[in-house]
């Protein structure tokens, strides 16, 4: 009874809070709702027992991804009504791409294509139940191969980044340790020696 | 239904009994830190209102509660009251899964480790809140600074935290106390030293505390994101960074020091002189010693500069733990005595 309420009150708060993220001019409030809907989604998956996922989500999206996220947001001055104008001009295209999405999710959450996994978990697991353990067992041993092949993915993104930014001659003024350790005083200081003048 | 109202009243009791003595601990944080600043300076502090000074927290209290709560003309209303709740919530929220004693818990729950991470990662919307919604250039400086800051170092602390997970098997922060009883030297600081440094310096940053304040850097930003904010909305900002602070300290505690267990376990004689201390006492000294900490570093390092907190960060702690979980997972795969049998 309860469960159910929560489910339904913070499914409300999902999907009004995601639209809001969509609709809302300001870009700041839309970030800010966007966490708004990533914390109602946590919630929906605490429901499910799933702890693991349901924290990490708070804090890998809200705690960092979109603290950097706010961190780029907050610094733009948009000017507010071009931004409105252009509000409906994707449109058709929007509706195609959500109506291929729908579709493709609904092929792909009928309970036959979830395997045999689907079905195995209980809603309501033993309390020294651990999600925690029972995903890392999955990682580590089926899904091995897909996990490693994720992370290299990962760590490709992550080389490029790096490498599409730092740049060795770049412009920007940067402190070199190594330089400024190294010097002496016969690099820093010249003592002159001036004739008294009369 | 009688039922759950008992079990709602009962639980409503608890939060209170964590709630009224955590606020009655940052108000006497407050005037602890003002009383060893001033030693540390060879001043005598805060002396007048009161038995040497101890009433002056209510003093300080009552003042800010009388003076008006300003909100500036081009400041966003909403956010900007929102800010200081946020700040104040995901602080004190944290506490529910601290155990004080073997089964003194709010809510003894399994992924309690992650509800702290995920929580006090949070602590730095409050943060972003007031300084983008204060319309002002220096709440925005002091809170850019601030997600810079909280985000890098919130690696290195995830990380120190993944060490302890290992060791403990387990993220029940209580099961994770359990797991190092036996004395001083069975406590997870001496294996996860490194880690245990790492964390306490991110935990430090995390709080915005000197040296790493900069988030208020009053001698370049005026005070940082709350520079627009007065009277009780000020107040509950300092609120919450105390209440972090001392939650930092019983993280250390539980997961570096044992939480409850005596430090005398085991010893012969020591060991039963001491077995009549209660387990919260023992916990709440091990806090006390790392706020002290906190107030010492305060009182002796000067503020770090931007630059060198982002090196810190990046360069140094991340590359410190990840090395230390490798080594953390040999020590565990080699069941080296007395820690991981």
């Amino acid at each position: 009874m309860i469960e159910k309420l929560i489910f339904y009150v913070f499914a409300a708060l999902l999907i009004g809070s995601a639209t809001m993220v969509i609709v809302s001019r300001q870009s700041v409030r839309a970030a800010f709702f966007l966490i708004v809907a990533f914390c109602a989604s946590a919630v929906l998956w605490m429901l499910l027992s799933a702890e693991f996922l349901a924290l990490l989500l708070i804090f890998v999206y809200v705690g960092a991804v979109m603290t950097l996220f706010m961190f780029v947001v907050m610094m733009l001055n948009l000017d507010q009504e071009s931004l409105q104008e252009k509000f409906v001009r994707y449109l058709p295209f929007a509706v195609l791409l959500v109506a291929l999405m729908v579709g493709v999710l609904v092929y792909a959450m009928k309970p036959g294509h979830l395997g045999e996994l689907g079905l195995a978990i209980s809603p309501h697991p033993s309390a020294d139940y651990s999600n925690t353990k029972a995903l890392g067992l999955l990682l580590y041993t089926h899904y091995v191969y897909a996990f490693e092949l994720a992370a290299v993915i990962l760590l490709i993104a992550i080389v490029a980044a790096i490498g599409l930014t730092h740049r060795e001659k770049s412009r920007n003024k940067r402190q070199r340790i190594d330089a400024q350790l190294a010097a002496t005083k016969a690099d820093r200081l010249q003592i002159l020696q001036l004739e008294a003048e009369k | 239904m009688i039922d759950l109202l008992i079990a709602l009243v009962w639980i409503v009791l608890k939060i209170l009994l964590i709630a009224l003595p955590l606020l009655g601990a940052v108000a006497y944080m407050t005037l602890a830190e003002r009383k060893i600043l001033a030693y540390a300076h060879v001043r005598i502090g805060p002396n007048r209102v009161g038995f040497a000074g101890l009433l002056q927290p209510l003093a300080d209290g009552l003042k800010l509660f009388f003076k008006e709560i300003i909100i500036p003309s081009k400041a966003n209303p909403v956010v900007f009251v929102l800010a200081p709740i946020v700040s104040f919530a995901t602080a004190a929220a944290a506490w529910a899964v601290i155990p004080f004693d073997e089964g003194w818990v709010l809510a003894n729950v399994n992924a309690g480790l992650l509800y702290v991470l995920a929580l006090t990662s949070l602590g730095v919307y409050g943060i972003l809140m007031a300084g983008w919604s204060s319309n002002s250039k220096y709440a925005l400086f002091g809170a850019m600074r601030s997600a810079a800051q909280v985000v890098s170092y919130e690696i290195a602390m995830g990380f120190a935290l993944v060490g302890v997970l290992m060791a403990a098997d387990s993220t029940n922060l209580q099961d994770i106390v359990l797991r190092q009883q036996g004395g001083l030297w069975h406590w997870y600081w001496l294996p996860l030293l490194p880690l245990f440094v790492v964390y306490w310096i991110s935990g430090v940053a995390e709080t915005n505390r000197a040296p790493f304040d900069m988030a208020e850097g009053e001698a370049e930003i005026v005070a940082g994101f709350h520079v627009e904010y007065s009277g009780m909305s000020f107040a509950i900002f300092f609120l919450a960074e105390y209440a972090n602070m001392i939650l930092i300290s019983a993280l250390a505690s539980v997961l570096f020091l044992g939480g409850w267990l005596s430090p005398f376990e085991g010893i012969p004689v020591l060991g039963s002189l001491f077995s009549f201390v209660p387990g919260i006492i023992w916990f709440f000294a091990k806090m006390a010693f790392f706020l002290f900490l906190y107030v010492w570093l305060r009182a002796t390092l000067p503020r770090y500069r931007y630059d060198q907190i982002m090196y810190l960060g990046w360069k140094v702690l991340i590359p410190v733990t990840i090395v230390w979980i490798v080594v953390t997972g040999l020590l565990i795969e080699w069941r080296v005595a007395p820690w991981f049998i």
